[in-house]
């Protein structure tokens, strides 16, 4: 949506090896706010989930250090994510492009790009990644509230304690089932991606091949110029 | 009695085996409390406060003989009074003791993330370690007895520890030296059950208390607290003392088989995706604008 129009370089004068602006600067440092205060609850996490992972508080100052900074980081993590809301949900939304690419994904997993109708500006599987993090840090955030002031649950309503804790687990391992798929996808797997999240820019190119709709629409105004 | 029951048992969020895992060295010790001899004179709650150097807190006026509504991180012997209905009509006072109960499989060391936070001698004193509490509070989650509290202040849990400090020098607990009508008893577990179950059986025998039994719930394996009281079929009416207390479900899951399921389906992730790349590779555009522009050149 805010990138539309958004042509930032064209560094030939025929329209080779240009450059298009995919992520604005603030859309890039809310996913890195939402990255590293991900990355921290995840490791401060394990390592209260599993003694054999305990060690990985050490990483981060100790055992009572991660705890306080847990909850705190988890708040900033579903701030960050609130914001994305606000500005991605109408890209988030499904649409027919959608539907019809998720009745190929198996040919974008098996990397058969050229077998698959073209995506907006986020394809299928990216939006169930956001849907799948956007609906577990709600879960997260009101499991976590029960965990960090379980005593103001009174032992009448225990129930919610144990509620909390199965929640919170439940959504922190799905959540972790989608990270690691994401930053696969995002380092390894698509190439460009990373630098795109990092500089904001993608190559024209790259934009026609992942994201062909979006590309048409975003350089609707300067291809009339040409 | 002596430091060398201070062997560790169990070990919270230990990874691998406890030292004195599987060894019997002494004693397993209980406290005893006859609930029909006790008059309610918080003699115990003051040399409670007394030998682990706690302050009184502010009280509360609620009507009746209790002062505070449950223990606290710096109170952790409080009798809870309850007003009881006889089957005749007539009124009488039930009171119990309440504190830790360490429980033969306490729930408390099974929630703890931290390790060493919590500990279980071979004694069966389950003792908690502030040194290593990281204040997450799950052990307030995996005690059926809501027992465990938080300081606020220092961020850790605390509990009644069994007077494991004098206990390891051959004391008594100071609630049960303090006991002014002997209601309170200390020893080995078995003689201690042995002693409940004869006052029990005079109970019923001698007085007509045909309901009176002990309170030693099989569902924690046991407890090193362990309770006579009037009617053993009600232990509810003693200040809410579950009848069949055992570690929440959800915890022993979430400790358990969940850490499984957890640990093989991040496992799996990791791998799927390192497979896919093995087979499958990196997802390279194909650009043919560079492509073009070298195939002019060439």
């Amino acid at each position: 949506m805010s990138t539309s129009n958004a042509i930032s370089s064209e560094r030939a004068g025929d329209g080779t090896g240009g450059r298009i602006l995919r992520y604005t600067l603030s859309e890039r440092v809310h996913h890195w706010l939402a990255a590293f205060s991900y990355i921290y609850c995840m490791i401060t996490g394990l390592a209260f989930w599993s003694p054999y992972m305990f060690w990985l508080a050490v990483l981060v100052g100790g055992g009572p250090t991660a705890r306080f900074w847990h909850p705190w980081f988890g708040v900033a993590f579903a701030l960050s994510v609130g914001w994305m809301y606000k500005i991605w949900r109408g890209d988030m939304a499904t649409t027919d492009a959608d539907r019809r690419w998720s009745h190929a994904m198996e040919h974008y997993i098996k990397n058969e790009d050229d077998q698959l109708p073209p995506e907006g500006r986020f394809n299928y599987g990216q939006k169930l990644f956001f849907w799948l993090m956007f609906y577990g840090v709600i879960l997260l955030l009101i499991s976590g509230l029960g965990l960090w002031f379980v005593e103001s649950i009174p032992w009448s309503m225990r129930w919610l304690r144990y509620l909390a804790v199965a929640v919170h687990v439940a959504a922190a391992l799905a959540t972790i089932g989608g990270f690691i798929i994401h930053v696969y996808m995002g380092t390894a797997m698509v190439r460009g991606g990373f630098t795109s999240i990092i500089r904001g820019e993608v190559s024209t190119a790259w934009a026609k091949a992942h994201h062909r709709l979006w590309y048409e629409q975003a350089t609707k105004g300067t291809s009339a110029k040409e | 009695m002596s430091q060398s029951t201070l062997a560790v048992k169990r070990i919270s969020g230990h990874a691998g085996a406890a030292p004195g895992d599987d060894v019997e060295r002494d004693y397993q010790v209980c406290k005893l409390v006859d609930t029909t001899t006790c008059i309610g004179c918080k003699a115990c709650e003051v040399a409670c406060l007394e030998w682990n150097g706690y302050s009184f807190t502010d009280t509360v006026f609620d009507n009746s003989y209790q002062t505070m509504p449950e223990t606290t991180w710096n109170y952790w012997n409080l009798i809870k009074f309850n007003e009881h209905e006889r089957d005749d009509g007539s009124i009488t006072l039930l009171m119990r003791k309440d504190q830790c109960m360490h429980c033969a499989d306490p729930g408390c060391l099974a929630a703890c993330p931290a390790d060493g936070a919590i500990v279980q001698y071979t004694n069966g004193i389950v003792d908690f370690q502030q040194q290593n509490c990281i204040g997450c509070g799950y052990c307030v989650s995996g005690c059926p007895f809501d027992i465990p509290k938080f300081n606020p202040k220092t961020k850790k849990m605390f509990k009644c520890t069994l007077c494991v400090d004098r206990v390891s020098e051959g004391l008594e607990p100071a609630c049960i030296k303090s006991c002014p009508t002997g209601c309170l008893h200390f020893g080995s577990k078995d003689d201690m059950k042995d002693l409940a179950e004869t006052r029990a059986k005079q109970l019923r025998e001698n007085y007509g208390i045909e309901k009176a039994g002990v309170y030693d719930p099989v569902g924690v394996g046991g407890t090193g607290v362990i309770y006579v009281l009037h009617d053993v079929t009600n232990p509810e009416a003693y200040g809410g003392l579950p009848k069949d207390p055992h570690i929440p479900w959800v915890v022993s899951f979430w400790k358990g088989p969940a850490k499984w399921i957890g640990n093989l389906a991040m496992l799996g992730g990791l791998l799927g995706v390192t497979l896919h790349y093995l087979r499958y590779g990196p997802k390279l555009v194909h650009n043919e604008d560079v492509k073009d522009q070298n195939g002019g050149q060439s």
